[in-house]
């Protein structure tokens, strides 16, 4: 078992007696240079992880929210190579954990074990790739895993009870649970759906359970905080990152929106 | 081991497979049961095959290319008449069995993507005849390019949505189309139109348009008493042609020629050409030939014929490439706008412009090819592309005037 930053920051919270914030942000939006420092930004705000989005040129899982950060990203020639270079940036000034995010095409023509090994060195804690199914995920579990970086999955509602056991098997650090079916993006309201994925998750991983999709508010947090052990929001801060891009004060906003959504984390009753 | 049929969990040698996210997964596993399981059933082939001939109109006539074959002086010319089916092409031979799959597995929604509209023709058609609600993505410049076909499908009572991301061609319907399916998994059945994406969907793609090849084969017997020596047909995702390839592959004698659009040129983001100007990689669901920058990003294609403007070619048409069993070849835009005019000239058949590319390949060869046959499949039919003719051909006269 990879021994990386992930499964600190979960017992680190279970501890404080409250959920973990992982907050999903595309690499290069608006810009490159801004990166590092709306990863500070977050950290400052209270964030616990960072998912790094590699933007794809054909994001199927996500909305027209991140799709949009996903081309701004490649209009400025984001890339594997680059999104390594800021999260060494990162690592540089911060312990935060981080997660690359992506689909798989990058990552099959960047190359798997010069990957593992380039994201090992610049500090790299896991990956997860979107379009990846378990079954198809030997090689690259192998391969991560020898360089002692955690294979982060997902579980959906629509998982049977046997699909939910081979994501246990194949995942390392924690397990992103998907609240609904559908596309990333912002709800109004929070799916009953997720209560149930998490218990039926429960029953066969021990590890951090982190709930996210259509989640936007202080209250959607709060309320997944009482089931989960992690909370994870990615278009609301992609649309916070998109409506103040060209302000000097962004990272300022990028952190007031931190801040405001980690004040929902804390349970109100001890677990 | 049976070279023509995907392994267990739908492997065409290192291609095809299953990448999606994990939502799809379980549905996919459910569509893959319900398949194989229809796929046994005499009532559900019964009911194709009976919809197949007096809906869609099949048996579909193998055709001796007289005049044209004349002209070219060498090779006989036999055309597979798929352009003579209801809605214009061979779509409606996998809308009608995924639509009644969809229907088995009460499924009252129908979501779609189409290229040059003609599958969303068929999927509007068929959702019509069987009470389904149809939703068909397209891009907004196929949208342009394809104009006579997006009001066949809103008279046929399908809604239309255009997409506006990426390309706005075919890659980008695909993938809103599955954003949309990834929504609304419960009550909707995605029929997919080409032999791509995850499996099932190029397994069960293909065993719906074998009925072309398994015609063509027994037609060609009749008239000839041999097989074919070669056949031809376009490549897009590649469903028409691994149609008519599928039930010859085990003939060994009988050559299979895919032609990929050529475009405006080799270079990166002029063509759809996959064989050679691509390389392995994933995209919509499939691992398969891909065009893709440098970075991994999927490359932007070209096509004059919006049907065979996409990225990534069919896993199981990757698999016969690289076991050396079909050829691939491409013609250019200009290539299948000249092959067309002769067609219709020589034979007063316009063709699609998809068709038109593997009308193109099979002439450049013809005259070198004495006393073979030749079997073109003759994919759809060139009403829908009547305002593209009309725009490029006179660019082409132009062109002769000069030469």
């Amino acid at each position: 078992m990879p021994s990386t930053r992930i499964p600190d920051l979960f017992r680190r919270a279970r501890e404080e007696n409250r959920a973990a914030l992982v907050a999903y942000i595309t690499a290069g939006d608006p810009t490159p240079e801004l990166t590092p420092s709306l990863a500070a930004a977050l950290e400052r705000g209270g964030v616990d992880l960072i998912e790094l989005g590699v933007p794809f040129s054909d994001p199927i899982a996500d909305g027209p929210m991140i799709q949009r950060a996903s081309d701004r990203a490649l209009g400025h020639g984001m890339n594997v190579r680059r999104v390594l270079e800021i999260a060494r940036e990162i690592r540089a000034m911060s312990e935060i954990p981080l997660l690359l995010f992506t689909y798989l095409n990058p990552i099959l023509r960047y190359g798997l074990d010069k990957l593992a090994a380039d994201a090992a060195a610049a500090g790299i804690d896991g990956c997860l790739l979107t379009d990846l199914s378990v079954e198809e995920a030997g090689s690259y579990v192998g391969v991560m895993r020898a360089s002692g970086l955690d294979t982060v999955f997902l579980a959906a509602p629509t998982s049977t009870a046997e699909r939910r056991q081979l994501v246990a098997r194949y995942s390392t650090g924690f397990v992103y649970l998907v609240s609904r079916t559908g596309v990333t993006g912002e709800s109004a309201s929070l799916s009953d759906s997720a209560g149930a994925l998490v218990k039926a998750m429960r029953e066969v991983t021990k590890l951090p359970l982190a709930v996210g999709f259509g989640i936007s508010t202080r209250e959607q947090v709060a309320a997944v905080a009482r089931i989960a052990d992690g909370v994870v929001v990615g278009s609301a801060l992609v649309r916070v990152i998109e409506e103040h891009g060209e302000d000097p004060r962004l990272a300022g906003h990028v952190e007031a929106f931190a801040r405001e959504l980690a004040g929902g984390l804390r349970r109100e009753v001890p677990a | 081991m049976n070279v023509s049929e995907p392994d267990s969990t739908g492997h065409f040698g290192p291609y095809g497979g299953r990448f999606v996210p994990e939502i799809l997964m379980a549905p996919l596993e459910e569509l893959e049961k319900s398949y194989l399981e229809a796929r046994q059933d005499p009532e559900f082939q019964s009911e194709l095959r009976d919809l197949l001939a007096n809906y869609a109109g099949r048996p579909t006539p193998l055709y001796h290319a007289r005049r044209l074959s004349e002209l070219c002086g060498g090779a006989k010319l036999y055309l597979k008449r798929e352009d003579l089916l209801h809605t214009g092409a061979h779509k409606i031979n996998n809308a009608l069995g995924q639509a009644l799959l969809a229907r088995r597995m009460g499924k009252k929604r129908i979501i779609a993507e189409t290229g040059a509209g003609q599958h969303g023709v068929a999927t509007a058609s068929v959702c019509a005849l069987l009470g389904l609600e149809c939703v068909v993505y397209m891009g907004a410049e196929d949208m342009r390019r394809q104009r006579l076909n997006v009001f066949r499908m809103r008279l046929l009572g399908a809604r239309v949505v255009g997409v506006q991301s990426g390309s706005r061609t075919l890659k980008d319907a695909i993938s809103e189309a599955m954003r949309d399916w990834v929504t609304n998994i419960a009550s909707s059945h995605y029929l997919l139109g080409s032999a791509l994406g995850a499996h099932p969907y190029p397994l069960m793609v293909r065993d719906f348009h074998r009925v072309t090849g398994e015609e063509a084969r027994r037609q060609i017997l009749e008239r000839e008493q041999r097989l074919p020596d070669v056949i031809f047909a376009c490549v897009g995702g590649g469903s028409n042609a691994i149609g008519i390839f599928h039930p010859f592959v085990k003939d060994e004698g009988v050559k299979l020629v895919g032609v990929e659009a050529g475009g405006q040129g080799a270079e990166l983001g002029s063509h759809a050409a996959r064989f050679s100007g691509g390389s392995p990689g994933v995209l919509h669901g499939a691992h398969s030939y891909l065009l893709q920058d440098t970075d991994g990003q999927v490359a932007l294609t070209h096509s004059v014929s919006a049907g065979l403007d996409y990225a990534l070619v069919g896993p199981e048409h990757a698999w016969l490439h690289d076991r050396g069993r079909a050829e691939y070849v491409s013609a250019t835009d200009a290539d299948a706008l000249r092959a067309a005019q002769t067609m219709a000239r020589q034979e007063g058949i316009i063709p699609a412009l998809e068709s038109a590319h593997a009308v193109a390949e099979a002439l450049r060869r013809a005259p070198l090819a004495r006393g073979q046959l030749f079997l073109i499949n003759l994919s759809g039919r060139g009403d829908k592309d009547t305002d593209i003719y009309r725009e490029n051909l006179k660019e082409l006269d132009a062109i002769d005037a000069n030469s």
